[in-house]
């Protein structure tokens, strides 16, 4: 399925706050259907390049472009508007704080930008809401509020609000990090399930082996720097840099 | 205590009660009129928008209700303002609590979960869809308490328009003072009124916060 491999291009992507710069100059393609982990130590960037994709984060400097389209292209600020919420539409975003809607059900958050956005109609967003909850294994929990729901299940049903929208590019910023040990696991279930419908994924994530198990690419970014990026095996069995040595060291030892 | 003058004069009361609570409701509308397009200002774009909100609420809270009521009762006419006792006491209060729920509403607005947002606007809402569909339902149900609170306040302000004399509870009760030299029945009269109307509003509110609640 890589039919087109700049299907997500990051060109010369550069971010400051301020007069803190945390993306110096990252560019990066993800073919269709690749599934791209980011890891690296905290403040390192993977967040702010992640939510650059969907212009959440604005970059100060570079280009964001989806399936031929410049995502961060300069418009006037009306079209520009437009221009981005038609782009956002294709990107689902995960957060690692679920970000339900609390004052609507598991269905009518899955339900309500399909029906606000694409015109659904209740029977059509009724059965969208089933399909996808069917697909996170939320079936059940349909009419419940997000407050009686654990954190795997808000995160499931997070996963299905974003896929409701058809989305061709899936962004998952830790997932899993805010989740008890025991929950992780059925998250990343419905994520390798995901994987084996080919959608096009980054995810950035603190869970190497859950990486090293469905990516095929993984990035590893220090101090707003790509430092090093290969197959799974290469990167974590045989890096090339010091640095990602180290930190996977780190980590890994860290994790136990 | 004269309670047979008590029983005697409580319906002229009852009628000045009457007139109250109209003050309050016509009051209410007015304040949160004012007080939504305050908070929209305060949380605008444009800094000169918010500019005007955040300059509105510090005039109306940082002077006395009294004198602003006075200002546009008495000195209105001076440049072209003509109203009656009752319409300037509706307007003038009704502005005056627009500030303070300005803050209320604000306050509301800002404490929900900056994520919300974010995941609005990632499934490609736009950010006027955002607010309305996202924001304010959840705002809506954190601000019914403190809107309470802001009510219960106006209400009794509305006392302040005696001073103009619009012909209402605390007015009224001074006016019978005048005839009947008892200030401590009239007075008390009037409190216990007062103090029904804001026990009825208060249940009001009560029971309007528990309905909105999400379970
Ligand atoms: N809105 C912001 N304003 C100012 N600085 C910010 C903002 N967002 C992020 N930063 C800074 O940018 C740097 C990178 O942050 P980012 O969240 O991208 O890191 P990260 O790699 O995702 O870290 P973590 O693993 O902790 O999530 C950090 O130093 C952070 O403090
Ligand atoms: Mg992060």
């Amino acid at each position: 399925m890589t039919d087109n491999p700049e299907f997500v291009q990051i060109r010369h992507a550069q971010k400051s706050f301020g007069k803190l710069e945390v993306l110096k100059d990252i560019s990066l393609n993800v073919a269709r259907g690749q599934i791209v982990a980011i890891i690296g130590p905290s403040g390192s960037g993977k967040s702010t390049l992640l939510r650059a994709i969907n212009d959440l984060d604005p970059l100060t400097g570079g280009e964001v472009w989806l399936d031929g389209v410049q995502v961060n292209k300069t418009l006037p600020h009306r079209q520009y508007e437009a221009h981005i919420n038609a782009m956002r539409q294709q990107v689902g975003m995960v957060f690692q704080h679920f970000n339900l809607f609390p004052h609507m059900t598991a269905r009518e958050n899955v339900t309500m930008a399909p029906k606000m956005l694409k015109g659904l109609s209740n029977d059509e967003a009724d059965k969208l809401a089933e399909e996808q909850l069917e697909k996170v294994g939320m079936l059940d929990r349909m009419e419940y509020y997000p407050s009686r729901l654990s954190g795997g299940q808000k995160q499931r049903v997070a996963i299905a609000r974003a896929l409701a929208m058809k989305p061709k590019l899936m962004l998952f910023d830790e997932a899993t990090s805010a989740l008890d040990p025991e929950l992780v696991d059925e998250v990343n279930q419905v994520m390798k399930k995901l994987a084996e419908e080919h959608m096009t994924m980054i995810i950035v994530t603190h869970e190497m082996d859950f990486a090293a198990s469905v990516c095929d690419r993984v990035l590893f970014m220090d101090q707003g720097v790509v430092v090093e990026e290969g197959p799974p095996d290469v990167v974590f069995r045989n890096p090339s840099k010091d640095r990602t040595r180290e930190f996977l060291r780190k980590h890994l030892a860290g994790a136990k | 205590m004269d309670i047979d003058l008590m029983l005697k004069v409580y319906p002229f009361f009852l009628e000045a009660a009457w007139v109250t609570i109209q003050l309050s409701v016509l009051t209410a509308i007015l304040g949160l009129i004012c007080g939504t397009a305050g908070a929209a200002a305060r949380l605008s774009r444009f800094a000169l928008v918010r500019f005007i909100g955040a300059a509105y609420v510090s005039v109306f809270r940082g002077t006395p209700a009294l004198i602003q009521l006075f200002i546009l009762y008495f000195g209105g006419p001076q440049i072209g303002i003509q109203l009656d006792a009752f319409e300037a006491g509706v307007i003038g209060l009704g502005i005056n609590a627009g500030a303070y729920m300005t803050e209320t509403i604000r306050g509301a607005i800002i404490s929900i979960d900056n994520g919300q947002r974010e995941a609005a606007r990632t499934l490609g809402l736009s950010q006027w869809q955002a607010v309305y569909r996202i924001i304010l339902p959840q705002a809506a149900r954190l601000m019914v308490r403190p809107l309470g609170v802001n009510l219960n306040m106006l209400i009794k302000a509305t006392a302040l328009v005696a001073a103009i004399s619009v012909i209402e509870l605390t007015y009224t009760a001074q006016r019978y003072i005048g005839s009947t030299y008892k200030p401590f029945e009239m007075f008390l009269l009037a409190g216990v009124l007062y103090m029904v109307i804001i026990y009825v509003v208060g249940r009001g509110v009560a029971w309007l916060d528990r309905k909105v609640q999400i379970n």
